[in-house]
């Protein structure tokens, strides 16, 4: 059962020594800090499920970010109630946000194409506006759930007394603000990584690739699609409830903006940057974009000052007045514009750019670029 | 019976305001066969042009008064702007109208976007798949969102409505009711014949003239079309031009019942996607109705009396809407049979 093709093993060990090892090798770009950290390996586990839905089955969710709000909100209610424990939390956002995925790709599965991206989208909108309105005695509504004094903590405070001040997310005993939660999450990423793995090779995985290349193939063959695309919908949802769940365990509040269309939307960005349907893929991407918000949204003007202090003056100026408009606030702008370009020159995302790059280099430009996910288009 | 016709006319603006960016969005569709994710940044650019223009007209020109002083001793500021001084009174009339006049405005240079964005990018695009498609052009309406924001601020700009038709029409007296028992904005209404109006426009260019014929023809049978001789590739331009013109006036005109931001765009087009899929993909008229009929949907779900019985409906019921139609009818209410099925 825990047993992987040579190949995949190979690959296995060196994702999850790269992951381990995070804190070392990204200390000379500066990333080497708690909080960013335990963004990468979390943002890395939701493209990872999310290429199991989209990479292998070619169905373009649009509204994966409702499932993370329901894994953030399950494990911060986790907190409240039951106690400050990390691992119920995370059991809870898993399965709460699977059943949430079950119940909206049940009914989102019946249509295909540009039209079951509509209707996840739909679906998450709706959560969405509910999780800001109606719902807010469940979600807190604008200002987002956070961790009160008063909260009930059943099976924490049966064993202890109540402490002053507002408690911390433990995993027994273990802080989880910190590195605690780095490694936590890397741990789970790691985990995730290897079911995903399993999933590829397996007969399941092949079914699902069978659908992306040619859904009624597969039907006419005899096999019935629509359970295995509900699986690879509700496994991917579980993955964004774990990744929500992590969040919450990292800093214990939820916000309804977590479910939004452009959260989903930005997940889709993480997974297309860095190659639909690869295995190393779509956490490269996650953890490019996190890493370029990070460093471009807290440049300022004074920085690039700095950098462009070699030119001379009024060139510099006017230099620094263009680059301005693209860090900081204007980060999107940078993330848009460098979406449009993968899109267009690089539609295999970096993966492909980097199998392009070694065949012109190392094969001489002889062998023909293998590109077994040269397009991704939503199952027909 | 009130309540319900002022609900019916709440819905309408609104309404008309879907359809007119759905229009454009079906348009794009059925002739280039392009999901145009940036449809809704159109819109947000358009309502832009309008508060450039405004803008440009109130640019002021500060003096320093050299007899009179402000309360605290200074030299007092007078500013004048540049329309009065140049055209004096009729300056005046030119700002306090200055959203209606921006259409005009708008249309060449939403027309130029159009176009642009055509040739420079969704040409290439013709024949990638859908989600490519959608991806490339979601990047894009980022990048149109963000210069916005570079340009005006986060923000929104509110852009006031003519002075004479700042009051509320009353409507009831025509339906033989009392006095004021039903008023209405005279902008949403005047908003309501706009969008009739270009609608209206739209249909005739495409049923009475010789290019009207061959984008017909070019969405029902574009190969076909091509081996005639008939150079398509120009034409689609064009469309997509009128599509950009159709969305941007849409937005120049919206712009005094919702103040732009640059996040408008994306609010619109989800909106605007749900409308397209209701009234079924490729279908105009369908576009038009499922606009009309989910503003108003929506403004009924508004209502106190609704609320008290679905809590949280007006949030959803358009996505409801689109869940429904789609499990149910998904071709949509005029979706014609064989698009974007298999």
């Amino acid at each position: 059962m825990l047993t992987l093709p040579k190949k995949e093993l190979i690959k296995f060990v060196i994702f999850a020594v790269v992951v381990l090892t995070m804190p070392v090798w990204l200390t000379p770009f500066g990333a080497s800090y708690p909080g960013l950290l335990q963004k990468f390996a979390i943002y890395g586990l939701l493209a990872v499920g999310f290429n199991i839905l989209f990479g292998l089955t070619g169905y373009l969710s649009f509204g994966h970010a409702a499932f993370l709000g329901v894994g953030s909100y399950a494990a911060v209610w986790s907190f409240k109630l039951l106690t400050m424990n990390a691992i119920p939390a995370v059991v809870f956002a898993v399965i709460l946000s699977g059943l949430f995925a079950l119940a909206i790709g049940y009914l989102s599965l019946r249509r295909s194409g540009i039209y079951f991206s509509i209707l996840t989208l739909a679906f998450a909108q709706m959560s969405y506006n509910l999780a800001y309105s109606v719902l807010t005695p469940i979600t807190n509504g604008e200002t987002g759930l956070q961790l009160t004094l008063q909260d009930p903590r059943v099976l924490d405070l049966a064993f202890s007394e109540r402490e002053a001040g507002l408690p911390i997310v433990t995993l027994f005993g273990i802080d989880m603000a910190g590195y605690g939660g780095f490694y936590f999450s890397a741990v789970l990423l790691i985990a995730g990584f290897f079911i995903a793995q399993k999933i590829t090779t397996s007969p399941f995985g092949l079914v699902l690739k069978g659908i992306k290349s040619n859904q009624n193939r597969m039907n006419y063959t005899g096999v019935n699609t629509r359970p295995y695309t509900l699986a690879a919908f509700v496994i991917s949802g579980m993955y964004a409830g774990l990744a929500g769940g992590l969040l919450a365990v990292t800093d214990p509040l939820a916000g309804a903006e977590r479910m939004q269309w452009t959260a989903s939307g930005e997940l889709v960005l993480m997974t297309i940057l860095g190659g639909v349907g690869t295995m190393f893929g779509p956490v490269l991407g996650a953890w490019i974009m996190k890493y370029l918000e990070n460093i471009f949204s807290a440049f300022n003007e004074n920085v690039l000052h700095g950098f462009f202090a070699f030119l001379p003056d009024n060139l510099e100026s006017v230099v620094v007045l263009i680059a301005s408009k693209f860090v900081g606030e204007g980060w999107h702008l940078t993330l848009g514009l460098m979406f449009v370009f993968v899109v267009v020159f690089l539609p295999g995302g970096l993966m492909e750019g980097y199998r392009r790059f070694v065949n012109r280099f190392f094969n001489g430009g002889k062998a023909k670029a293998e590109a077994p996910d040269k397009q991704t288009q939503p199952a027909e | 019976m009130d309540a319900i016709l002022i609900q019916f006319l709440n819905g309408l603006d609104k309404g008309g305001a879907y359809a007119l960016i759905a229009l454009g969005l079906t348009l794009v569709f059925g002739t280039l066969g392009v999901v145009n994710f940036a449809h809704g940044a159109i819109f947000m650019i358009g309502s832009f042009v309008a508060v450039a223009f405004r803008q440009l007209l109130t640019l002021e020109r500060v003096e320093l008064s050299e007899t009179e002083l402000s309360p605290w001793g200074t030299a007092l500021e007078i500013r004048t702007p540049y329309a009065l001084e140049w055209f004096g009174d009729f300056g005046n009339v030119l700002i306090d109208y200055s959203v209606p006049i921006a259409v005009l405005l708008a249309i060449p240079v939403m027309y130029l976007l159009g176009v642009l964005m055509e040739r420079g990018l969704i040409k290439h695009f013709y024949k990638r798949p859908h989600a490519e498609q959608i991806l490339v052009t979601f990047g894009l309406a980022i990048v149109l969102g963000e210069v916005a924001r570079t340009f005006f601020g986060a923000n929104p700009i509110p852009q006031p409505m003519p002075e004479a038709v700042r009051g509320a029409a009353d409507i009831g007296i025509l339906f033989g009711m009392a006095e004021h028992a039903v008023t209405y904005p005279w902008w949403r209404l005047i908003y309501f014949v706009f969008s009739l109006v270009v609608i209206g426009a739209v249909f005739a260019f495409l049923r009475f003239t010789t290019f009207g014929l061959v984008v017909r023809a070019g969405m029902s049978d574009r190969e076909t079309v091509g081996l005639l001789g008939i150079n398509i590739n120009r034409r689609f331009t064009i469309v997509f031009g009128l599509a950009a013109v159709v969305a941007g006036i849409a937005g120049v005109m919206y712009t005094p019942l919702l103040p732009p931001t640059y996040s408008l765009g994306m609010d619109f087009l989800v909106l605007s996607f749900v409308v397209v899929v209701v009234g079924g993909m490729g279908s105009l008229p369908g576009a038009v109705a499922a606009g009309f009929l989910l503003g108003i949907l929506q403004s009924f779900a508004a209502m106190t009396e609704v609320k008290a019985i679905f809590p949280g409906i007006d949030q959803v019921i358009i996505y409801l809407v689109a869940v429904v139609i789609l499990l149910v009818r998904p071709r949509g209410l005029f979706g014609r049979k064989g698009v974007m099925e298999n």
